[in-house]
């Protein structure tokens, strides 16, 4: 397989395997080729011709994105031919551009702006009247100015190939080719918004971002995604203390370089229903309180009161936060402590709730079962990678769930537990699949895990993996829950879970109950309990809550985050938390010293110590620990009820993607769509 | 070419008859299985030939449905290619070739006696019956200059041959196809030069 | 002059019956199996031998085109696919073939196919031309009928079956990998190559595109033998041609005539000579509109053939030669050849798709006198800039034509721009 070909490019020798394209070898050389349709996470179209090169004893330039080496091949990037070929080229795709760049989002970051003054020539010569086309309506994320599109399909390529929405095409033919949707409709992608960054030109731009900065003024702050378990790595770009946009960072093993609309478009939920101070309920009423006020009344309730305290950890909070929380809780001698606030039943060594075959190890996978997961909505990119999987062949993938549009043929084997069951039992055929395969792959989602035979779920999914020899991978929906499971953020001896502790709040057996960013319990479960909300949104929890104590957001924190694969990754502070909010963790350490239950660090460093010391691979940024392998904890046996998918609202899933009007717009576009489809309009 | 788009005002529905839709399962089985797609353009074009020589939109989704093909896919095929009408036309449709064979042989007096008869491209007629388009090369350049009018192709035109085609046409009077002077077809006229045989 | 009995296409005036009997009587399908036992390399060796060279435009030898085809085939099917959307300007021969000579080319599909292992082809007839699609399917279902195609076709023991396709309207589809995606129900837009169709073509299986005249040749090259048809015209140019003679002669026609015949004598004795006489001829475009046009001098010589052509910058294109006389606009005739090509660019590589209409608009104003005379070199530029940079061919055969105007009518032109102003004053 490596039967290196000895290339020469521009005079330079490079060795490269056989099947590498020109462009590559190229690259390797050092040699720079321009390229605007080109994309190597996209399938090879060779239409912009920028990429042109010389090839020794080829009768015309080569388009070196889409021819192959052939040994001993003399390649030039650098002569007059290739030269004149880029500059004709470059005026050809200008004549028709408006040149419209002061009014255009995407100056400062447009390829066709840089590669003009790269590769163009000096002076425009063409005389007649430009090109215009009509915008395209593309939904409340993508705007677009078609005229400047130079059609280089790479949008097209997307949509088809990683979004699996095959709804972007290229209309009429000619200079009248235009990029469209189907009757304009908005597009029914999770993925949507990363057409905006493979648009080379100002074409499709963010709608949201539009005419709102200049991205050279813009401060950017590289850090991690917490809107799904993902992690995906992205980059926040702030002008003073607001967030503008999010964009995402290429990580090969986690998001590539795609990212979720939820995770790109939240930001401005970053900006609005903030709590920048604390609150306390007076009258029945929330009003501004200073901290002291508000210490002063946690400090009444929860004091010598910790049998009677619980604690909830929400989905976005980080782990130091987590950390700190347990230390709280253990100090004032409480076992009620949970981070499942959506009920999962999980429980068991690390291996028992972890993605353990990696997101990355997606590709080497050759068959799928997904137990009580859509991971279209649980996790648009990590969906994007198993399609992927799937359009490269020979991946069978069996769903037990509720039939739905994955974006890749699945075949949906059955819809709830009894199917599971049959599974186990060798009843059905897909188990054999699983065991003929090589490297074949179980996906459990949440939404499996919290019902109440959720523990019996768990264990028959890690029994069928012992059996058919699959990797057992649970799809997590919450940034947080890693990290909350490896701290010990679980009931202890004689603990309440979080339904327990619901019960408990309204029998009064409870008294008080600290909401970490939990906004998904609903607030009249709480009963009469004093609620203490620490959090950065004003959401449910934090309309519940007697006191609020304002914490920070991810953007404002250095944090660490555990995705649902293991991998422990840190956040970076893009912003200070606004007004008098506090990062989490100090609000904690504060709290444990009005108590009298002081926690034993004073700075981020020190809690990182003995975080370390009790979870020691946190401390290894960027790597998956191998986990202990999983074992089927005890249960009472499945029943029989219809898996639900953990996540039906995509838009609205937790407090900062809530508070965004973006989001908003989103669901709306998406409701006006299957209304659309569900009055049948087909013909 | 130019841009070419949808018809504002469209039917709220279309659907094969059942002749029609016995007619595409044949099409649909001359290629192999799982290529269904490959009977696009000749069911495109049936549904252009039942909804009267335009192609209404809810007949893109329509062919679309049947080849299980996304709609964008459809509607790329459907503008891509000139001969699908996006707008409706007359009772009987003329394209006028206008390339240069034809204009050599004299394709602007042809396009004269459309304006004078039907009005400028794209126009219909009040009663229906006529619209015309200049179109590009239609391949008989030897019997130029010439028209397609719905089917069928009319050769060796002059002007005024060509108005009462048109007249005719439009009278419901029948018309002779294919050459309007003494050719049978591609042959020089005034007498062959080969083949000549026992002819 | 080429004899009559060395005119392969005996009925391409349709004088006599284009139904199987009337196809049989003049020699098609006369004991077919015979020609397919001798095997398939037998087959392919004829018509290398023959020297026969593609009849769409490019002149690629037939024989070694088929010889591409895998051997064996590795479990994926081949196909033949006949490029039946004659579309190029002054281009009507495979009509002919069509609606007067079915059977020939339904044979030849036959023997082709079986040269390269297919069982089947799909033929794919340009959108327009239905009546001549319809003659055709009438004869595919007279053979189906006969058993001469089907299952143990003709009785060679090899099975095949022909497919009647049509486009709807698109010049692209010519090209043999646009006509492979239309054939796929995409648009027209030329693929990347390689991978070449002989491996990689319809459905991803190895397909061998050939136009209509090429395989409608192949039996009567079989029957009577590559010597045959080798020993007409000059080497490297042999056999005989279905020529299209239009524009400016009293008598335009089709005709079979030799390769290599002079185009003077092509003309005063199938088309009646050019209107007004020899001396009134401008120029003709003598290969279809995509190659460039040639003026009077060097038409009083030439001979009309690949190699000939070629050597004075032109081509023999599909043999369609267009005649222009003196009363000819020639800006205005070739302005109208660069609207056809910004017309029919699929729009998917940037020199094409921009460059044709840029093309188009400069040669308009040129026409009407509104251009400075400096446009003449740009325009020759830009010519340069789309020809050899594009996906396929059509940006060279968009670019060729305004070649051949300014290489031989520059002064034209100039003329034209000198007197602008005083033109549009008049008008």
């Amino acid at each position: 397989m490596s039967d290196k070909l000895k290339v020469t490019v521009d005079g330079i020798e490079v060795e490269v395997e056989a099947g590498t394209t020109i462009m590559q070898a190229c690259e390797e050389a050092g040699a720079e080729i321009p390229r605007f349709c080109y994309h190597e996470r996209l399938s090879v179209a060779g239409n912009c011709r920028m990429c042109l090169v010389e090839v020794e004893n080829a009768p015309k330039p080569v388009a070196s994105c889409a021819m192959p080496v052939a040994p001993d091949m003399v390649v030039s990037t650098t002569s007059d031919t290739v030269k004149t070929a880029r500059e004709g080229v470059m005026e050809f795709l200008l004549i028709n551009h408006p040149l419209d760049c002061p009014i255009c989002d995407q100056g400062g970051e447009c390829d066709l702006q840089d590669q003009a003054l790269g590769f163009g020539g000096d002076a425009s010569r063409f005389e007649d009247n430009k090109r215009a086309v009509e915008n395209k309506n593309m939904g409340p994320l993508v705007k677009t100015i078609m005229t400047r599109c130079i059609h280089c399909t790479r949008c097209v390529r997307f949509a088809q190939e990683v979004a699996g929405v095959p709804e972007i095409g290229a209309i009429g033919r000619g200079e009248d080719m235009e990029i469209t949707t189907y009757l304009e409709a908005s597009l029914d992608s999770e993925l949507s918004g990363n057409v905006i960054d493979l648009c080379p030109v100002g074409a499709l731009t963010s709608r949201p971002y539009a005419f709102t900065a200049r991205p050279w003024e813009l401060r950017k702050t590289e850090t991690i995604d917490v809107m799904d378990a993902l992690g995906s790595n992205i980059r926040v770009d702030m002008r003073g203390r607001e967030a503008m946009r999010i964009m995402p960072r290429n990580h090969d093993d986690v998001n590539e370089e795609w990212l979720s609309d939820k995770s790109r478009f939240v930001w401005d939920g970053l900006n609005t229903q903030r709590l920048d101070r604390p609150f306390i309920r007076r009258d029945g009423k929330l009003v501004p309180a200073s901290w002291d006020e508000a210490f002063d009344l946690v400090e009444s309730k929860l004091k010598g009161k910790g049998d009677k305290t619980a604690a909830i950890a929400g989905d976005l909070v980080c782990a130091e936060g987590q950390f700190a929380l347990k230390g709280l809780m253990d100090a004032l001698e409480s076992p009620h402590v949970d981070c499942r606030q959506d009920g999962a039943k999980i429980s068991g060594p690390r291996g028992n709730y972890l993605f353990n075959a990696s997101i990355a190890g997606i590709e080497e996978a050759d068959a799928l079962l997904l137990i009580g997961s859509n991971p279209r909505l649980e996790a648009p990119v990590l969906n994007a990678r198993i399609r992927k999987r799937y359009l490269a062949g020979n991946y069978p993938i069996a769903s037990i769930g509720e039939a739905v549009d994955l974006t890749y043929k699945a075949e949906f084997i059955g819809a709830g537990a009894d199917t599971l069951a049959d599974l186990l039992a060798g009843k059905q055929s897909f188990a054999d699949t699983l065991k003929n395969a090589e490297n074949p792959m179980i996906i459990v989602g949440q939404g499996a895990l919290t019902r109440d035979d959720g523990a019996a779920v768990l264990a028959s999914a890690i029994e069928l993996a012992e059996k058919t020899g699959a990797s057992f991978n649970m799809l997590h929906t919450a940034a947080a829950r890693v990290t909350g499971l490896d701290l010990g953020l679980v009931p202890g001896e004689g603990g309440f879970d979080v339904a327990a502790m619901q019960e408990a709040a309204q029998s009064g057996a409870l008294e008080n109950v600290i909401l970490y960013g939990a906004d998904e319990i609903a607030g009249a479960s709480l009963g009469e309990a004093f609620v203490v909300y620490i959090g950065s949104h004003g959401d449910r929890g934090a309309h519940r809550a007697d006191v609020i104590l304002p914490a920070a957001a991810y953007t404002e924190k250095q944090a660490t985050y555990v995705n649902t694969e293991g991998r422990a990754q840190m956040t970076e502070q893009a912003a200070t938390p606004p007004g008098e909010a506090r990062e989490d963790w100090k609000i904690f350490r504060a709290l444990s010293a009005r108590l009298d239950v002081t926690l034993p660090y004073d700075n981020l460093n020190e809690l990182r110590v003995a975080m370390y010391e009790a979870a020691p691979h946190l401390a290894q940024l960027d790597e998956i620990v191998s986990a202990d392998a999983p074992q089927a904890p005890s249960h009472d046996g499945l029943g029989t009820a219809t898996f639900t998918y953990a996540v039906s609202d995509f838009y609205f899933t937790n407090p900062i993607a809530r508070a965004s009007a973006i989001m908003a717009d989103c669901a709306k576009a998406k409701g006006a769509r299957s209304d659309a489809e569900g009055t049948g309009t087909d013909g | 070419m130019s841009v070419r788009r949808l018809n504002e005002e469209q039917p709220s529905e279309f659907a094969f008859t059942p002749e029609n839709i016995s007619w595409a399962e044949g099409q649909i089985a001359k290629y192999p299985e799982g290529r269904q797609a490959s009977a696009i353009i000749p069911l495109l074009w049936q549904a252009q030939k039942q909804a009267g020589g335009w192609l209404p939109e809810p007949a893109i989704r329509h062919v679309a449905d049947m080849l299980d093909m996304p709609y964008i896919r459809a509607l790329e095929v459907a503008t891509f290619y000139t001969m699908f009408n996006l707008s409706p036309v007359g009772e009987h449709f003329v394209q006028l070739c206008g390339t240069t064979p034809c204009w050599l042989r004299g394709a602007d007096d042809l396009k004269d006696v459309c304006r004078k008869v039907i009005g400028e491209q794209g126009d219909i007629t009040e009663d229906g019956k006529l619209s015309w388009l200049e179109v590009e090369c239609l391949g008989a350049c030897v019997n130029a200059p010439m028209v397609q009018i719905n089917d069928d192709f009319y050769e060796d035109l002059t002007a005024e041959k060509f108005e009462q085609i048109l007249n005719d046409l439009r009278q419901g009077n029948e018309v002779a196809t294919g050459p309007q002077n003494s050719r049978r077809a591609s042959e020089p006229e005034g007498g062959l030069t080969v083949l000549k045989g026992d002819k | 002059m080429l004899r009559d009995e060395d005119r392969i296409f005996q009925n391409i005036y349709g004088f006599e019956g284009a139904d199987l009997i009337s196809a049989k009587a003049r020699g098609d399908w006369d004991n077919t199996a015979e020609l397919i036992k001798k095997g398939r390399d037998w087959v392919i060796e004829e018509v290398k031998a023959s020297g026969l060279r593609g009849r769409g435009g490019a002149g690629f030898p037939t024989g070694l085109k088929w010889s591409f085809m895998p051997k064996e085939s590795d479990g994926r099917p081949h196909y033949l696919v006949v490029n039946a959307d004659e579309s190029e300007p002054g281009t009507c021969k495979d009509r002919d073939i069509m609606r007067h000579e079915p059977h020939k080319l339904l044979e030849g599909c036959l023997l082709a196919g079986f040269a390269m292992g297919a069982h089947a082809c799909y033929i794919y007839v340009r959108g327009e031309f239905i009546r001549e699609r319809e003659a055709l399917q009438r004869a595919v279902d007279e053979a189906y009928e006969a058993g001469l195609l089907g299952k143990n076709a003709a009785g060679s023991g090899w099975d095949y079956d022909i497919y009647v396709h049509h486009g709807a309207g698109a010049y692209i589809c010519g090209e043999e990998t646009a006509l492979i995606e239309s054939l796929e129900g995409k648009k027209g837009q030329p693929r990347l190559k390689p991978p070449f169709p002989a491996n990689m073509g319809l459905y991803g299986c190895p397909t061998t595109v050939n136009n209509v005249e090429s395989i409608a040749v192949a039996p009567t090259i079989c029957r009577r033998g590559g010597s045959w048809f080798a020993g007409l015209g000059r080497e490297g140019n042999t056999g005989t041609k279905l020529f299209c003679i239009s524009g400016h002669v009293n008598n335009p026609c089709n005709v079979e005539e030799e390769m290599g015949i002079p185009l003077k004598e092509l003309l005063e004795k199938h088309a009646g000579g050019v209107r007004g006489g020899w001396d009134n001829l401008l120029a003709v475009i003598p290969g279809g509109s995509s190659v460039p046009l040639l003026p009077k001098e060097i038409c009083d010589t030439v001979l009309m053939d690949f190699d000939s052509l070629k050597e004075v910058q032109s081509g023999l294109g599909t043999a369609a030669v267009i005649v222009m006389d003196k009363s000819t606009d020639i800006i205005k005739a070739i302005a109208r050849i660069s609207h056809f090509y910004k017309h029919e660019s699929c729009g998917q590589c940037t020199p094409c798709r921009e460059g044709t209409g840029w093309m188009w608009r400069v040669l308009e104003r040129m026409a009407a006198g509104r251009a400075q005379p400096k446009e003449i070199d740009m325009l020759l530029q830009v010519t340069k800039q789309i020809e050899g940079h594009t996906i396929c061919a059509l940006g060279d055969a968009a670019a060729w034509p305004v070649q051949g105007l300014i290489r031989h009518f520059r002064p034209v032109i100039e003329e034209r721009l000198a007197n602008g102003p005083m033109q549009e004053a008049a008008e």
